[in-house]
């Protein structure tokens, strides 16, 4: 299987060649990517040098033009797709309709991949991607059981890449309105899930606040492990009971289930964190390309040092392995 | 956890201010120089006042990119748009890219106030900008780049122990 690794600066790019990657994805520094954060991503230049390095050494790159073109600025969203394709990437991953339709139009031999951000979770919804659009893989969002993917392969006639490793959205993706509810800002309009310029941290006897918009996230006791100030992840006050209403901060990590993944057909294994450091992207990427040629009894351990750098130290295999409760 | 040598923390207790601050802000101007991609990727936020705060130390090192201004301070924390505190091993593994920011604010390591899309920018823009303080510190030491160097590099593995570890 593929190892799909992201990149957020030419110098995590590098980092990911290094370390073993099949595939790198990144994004343009403006709200095209569903990653928009101050200081990420790559100018166009920075691109060029980058996907001409990544083709000296086998290494393919896909462009994230994955949020949503906003009614009357659709030019911003067609100026980088044009970009991408003159640049040369080797794929385009997309959630809008509009601009899938603009790739296929305007350049017909122009590889696309259809963004989790789309939400595409059913035979119909995919079969129809890949007939009007031309779509070549799909990336499924992160709530499907293994089962759940098995079944639905047997029924398209496109290639399959699901997260493996990192940030763990619970929701329905390229829908979920909980971000723009607390700030205005959301990933599928603007590029940024909790934009920091609504985020606050603050320390209260040890301990530590994290609130987004008027809204407080959590309160993480003195030494108990954070993680990040989404609402999806926050802890809250429900009927009378102190918990997390959707989700814990915790990450994702499917290695025990890479092949029943590629059983049920799965092409390709993603790793979460365009917004993550050079340091996380070397040591992930290195330690899942290991555990790719591992035996099943020894990806446990290579992988569980991971464990220390993810969100609240926690990792889950989320809805690949859901018990309903 | 990252570790400060007792005798260098002992060392920056006692030293004269203006003596830390033209240590630090000699450094910090070589960094500069030698990045001017850190400006690009820091856009807007080159305005910023940022203060990093080691957690090890009684000192604060306060910055404007923009105006290259370094100062130093003792005892409570100067007034700035954004504030990072944490060991200064992590402070400094963190400035050449050698640890994960997200990853050692999970494990609180780290902690971060005020202004987060600014503090986002810095991090961002530090982790691409390839920064290696021992060879930094070698080029401002003349004939003794070697020596200064490869000290420099002695203590950095010893401060960071395992972190870091897997890049270079």
């Amino acid at each position: 299987m593929e190892l799909i690794c992201p990149a957020g600066t030419p110098a995590a790019f590098r980092e990911a060649i290094e370390a073993g990657a099949d595939a790198i994805y990144c994004g343009f520094r403006d709200e095209t990517n569903a990653r928009n954060f101050p200081g990420l991503n790559f100018s166009r230049e920075e691109l060029r040098q980058s996907i001409a390095l990544a083709r000296r050494k086998g290494v393919q790159t896909f462009v994230a033009l994955n949020t949503f073109m906003r009614a009357g600025d659709e030019a911003l969203w067609y100026s980088a797709a044009d970009d991408a394709v003159t640049i040369g990437a080797d794929a385009l991953i997309i959630a809008d309709f509009g601009l899938m339709a603009y790739v296929a139009e305007r350049y017909p031999e122009q590889r696309l991949h259809v963004s989790v951000q789309a939400s595409a979770s059913n035979p119909d919804a995919i079969r129809f991607l890949v007939e009007a659009f031309g779509a070549k893989r799909v990336v499924l969002p992160r709530v499907l059981t293994v089962q759940d993917i098995a079944r639905l392969t047997r029924q398209i006639d496109c290639e399959v890449e699901v997260f493996a490793f990192g940030g763990l959205c619970v929701m329905a993706e390229g829908r979920c309105s909980l971000s723009s509810y607390a700030t205005g800002k959301s990933p599928n309009m603007n590029g940024v899930c909790s934009p920091a310029s609504h985020v606050r941290y603050r320390e209260e006897a040890g301990a530590l606040v994290s609130e987004l918009g008027a809204y407080t996230i959590n309160r993480f006791g003195p030494g108990e492990a954070s993680g990040y100030p989404t609402l999806c992840k926050g802890r809250f006050d429900v009927g009378g009971t102190e918990g997390y209403a959707f989700e814990d901060p915790v990450s994702l990590d499917v290695i025990d289930e890479i092949d029943a993944l590629k059983a049920a057909g799965v092409c390709a294994l993603k790793i979460e964190g365009r917004q993550r450091g050079k340091a996380y992207v070397a040591e992930v990427v290195s330690s899942l390309k290991k555990a790719l040629r591992a035996s099943p009894t020894e990806r446990t351990a290579l992988v569980s040092r991971l464990r220390a750098m993810s969100e609240g130290q926690r990792t889950t295999s989320g809805a690949y392995d859901k018990r309903w409760r | 956890m990252p570790y400060l040598s007792p005798l260098l923390a002992k060392s920056a207790e006692i030293a004269p201010l203006w003596f830390v601050e033209r240590v630090a802000r000699t450094i910090f101007t070589g960094v500069l120089k030698g990045h001017p991609d850190l400006f690009d990727r820091l856009g807007d936020y080159r305005q910023t006042r940022y203060c990093f705060s080691p957690s090890d130390l009684s000192l604060h090192f306060r910055i404007v990119p923009a105006t290259r201004m370094l100062s130093v301070f003792r005892g409570e924390p100067p007034l700035a748009d954004a504030r990072i505190d944490g060991p200064l091993a992590l402070l400094l593994g963190l400035l050449e890219g050698r640890c994960d920011a997200d990853a050692l604010f999970f494990s609180r390591d780290l902690s971060v106030t005020g202004d987060m899309e600014a503090m986002l920018a810095l991090r961002n823009a530090l982790d691409d900008s390839a920064i290696d303080l021992p060879r930094e510190l070698g080029a401002l030491a003349g004939p003794f780049s070697p020596l200064v160097s490869g000290a420099a590099r002695h203590i950095r593995a010893r401060a960071l122990g395992g972190r870091g570890a897997a890049w270079n």
